[in-house]
């Protein structure tokens, strides 16, 4: 697609949003069985999975450490998630992502509690359409929940960006492409951001004003993420009760 | 990291937190004061643009080299940007050889934000034929001696190797020399998070220390092209408007200091 004329029409974005709405967001918690907590999570066009494995031996052992747990975090791309077939295995955008996904998590885990071990998180981002870290990290918060590591928060990601001219929160792919500025955020449901970067052109008013409107979509995100736990756990109960 | 120099980095913990307490930092600066500046350019003949930066201890040389290419396909008619950095073993104890890591690539792709979206180089002056031939520039940035805050050196270095850079087109019988079309001058300003205070330009313990570092580029209209969390500390909402409020003064200061055309 070459770039269209506007991105913005009528207060309306090409994909019939309004500028501080996030896209849809489908949500499935426990999805692998080998793994000890798993999610599926979508988010517009983004479809990502999510494993946690841990805490478990460090391998190799060097990496132990003898007083807290080593969080792992890998981010992928499957060659078939966009349009140009994307060579497998690890770039250095991956490399960069992974390591700002696992800071964004490390805050929330109690990683003390499990010294000498591993928590392996593993995120596959199947179809993406901008916004895959912010979806693989919302799914690796929810597969973090799923494989019972103690936590103190969940964590919520989504970015906010600028097209024509105006903030917009959740930049779809066309947006992110012709758009001024792309920023993803992730926040703990008490405010605190984990996760912060930028590039493109924002003032420093623009930036104020969009990052409070980031942070209204990850509480958004977080409801939904809550509910997606509950939703699993509380069904399991209803069962046992019934037999 | 080995035992003892973690053992070392929780005593100096203390040390510098109950400096921090009373506001005052280890070698004596203010808690927005950078250490000592030394930008020499043209230091590399080679190069076609080159750099040595002096940030407190922390010592970097930027290289830019340019040659001919092939455009992206997405981009026929835009030049092309590709920067690197490594952290070689002669730097520090603590780097060790081989491809670089997650550090070095973060770091080096922050430099490549702040170049590439505050539109420092202007791509379309770099194409040469369209769909064919443009201008490639390769911003390398070798770290000779780690000091602390890296990214700042190296993103200061980058950006005033590129102010001397030229074109060569002599070389590739493509006409006559050039500079390297610059359209702005951004600049990172690094802070870091320690017990709560902001300090900017960390040290090397400051650094070792701190829970978070971020990382603010802006260009010369002081508005923003790049940030960059890094570290595993959170930081509240206040202390982010915080740090970009100073960091875009303090960048105004760098740049007519040092990186006035």
């Amino acid at each position: 697609m070459s770039k269209p004329e506007k991105l913005i029409e009528n207060g309306i974005r090409l994909d019939g949003r309004k500028p501080d709405e996030l896209r849809p967001i489908k949500i499935k918690v426990g999805v692998l069985n080998r793994a000890d907590g798993s999610c599926y999570f979508e988010f517009g066009g983004n479809k990502v999975i999510a494993a946690v494995y841990g805490p478990r031996e460090v391998h190799p052992r060097h990496q132990q450490k003898s007083t807290s747990a080593v969080v792992r975090y890998r981010y992928n791309m499957a060659s078939f998630s966009v349009e140009e077939r994307k060579r497998p295995g690890p770039d250095r955008r991956s490399i960069e992502v992974s390591k700002v996904s696992r800071e964004a998590l490390e805050p929330v885990i109690f990683e003390e509690y499990f010294p000498r071990s591993a928590i392996d998180i593993f995120v596959e981002v199947l179809q993406a359409d901008a916004g895959t870290r912010t979806a693989g990290i919302n799914a690796a918060s929810i597969a973090l929940a799923d494989a019972g590591i103690p936590m103190k928060s969940l964590v919520s990601a989504c970015a906010v960006g600028k097209v024509d001219d105006t903030l917009v929160l959740d930049l779809n792919k066309d947006e992110d492409n012709y758009g001024q500025a792309d920023m993803p955020i992730a926040m703990t449901p008490d405010g605190k951001i984990t996760l912060l970067q930028m590039d493109g052109h924002l003032t420093n008013e623009e930036f104020k004003e969009g990052l409070e409107m980031a942070k209204r979509g990850c509480v958004a995100i977080s409801e939904m993420q809550k509910a997606a736990l509950v939703e699993k756990y509380s069904s399991q109960v209803e069962g046992d009760v019934l037999e | 990291m080995s035992l003892s120099s973690e053992i070392m980095a929780e005593l100096h913990k203390d040390y510098i937190y109950n400096l921090m307490i009373k506001g005052e930092r280890e070698d004596g600066r203010a808690f927005d004061q950078y250490r000592e500046i030394q930008i020499d350019t043209n230091v590399i003949e080679k190069a076609e643009g080159s750099a040595r930066v002096k940030l407190g201890d922390t010592h970097v040389v930027v290289g830019v080299k340019i040659q001919p290419g092939t455009p992206f396909p997405d981009t026929p008619d835009q030049g092309v940007i590709i920067t690197n950095l490594e952290l070689i073993p002669l730097a520090s104890p603590v780097f060790e050889s081989g491809p670089p890591r997650e550090d070095a690539i973060e770091l080096a792709r922050v430099v490549d934000r702040g170049i590439r979206e505050s539109g420092a180089i202007d791509l379309s002056k770099l194409c040469v034929t369209a769909g064919e031939k443009v201008w490639m520039v390769f911003i390398d940035v070798h770290v000779l001696d780690d000091g602390g805050n890296i990214m700042d050196a190296a993103a200061l270095g980058s950006i005033a190797a590129l102010l001397t850079a030229k074109l060569p087109a002599k070389r590739f019988d493509l006409g006559e020399d050039s500079p390297v079309p610059i359209r702005d001058v951004p600049v990172a300003i690094t802070a870091v998070e320690i017990g709560g205070s902001i300090m900017l330009d960390p040290s090397l313990n400051e650094q070792r220390i701190a829970g978070t570092k971020l990382t603010v580029i802006s260009n010369q209209k002081g508005a923003l092209s790049g940030m960059q969390k890094s570290g595993v500390h959170p930081l509240t909402t206040e202390q982010i408007n915080y740090i970009v409020d100073i960091a875009i003064e303090k960048a105004k200061e760098l740049r007519q200091k040092f990186l006035e055309i």
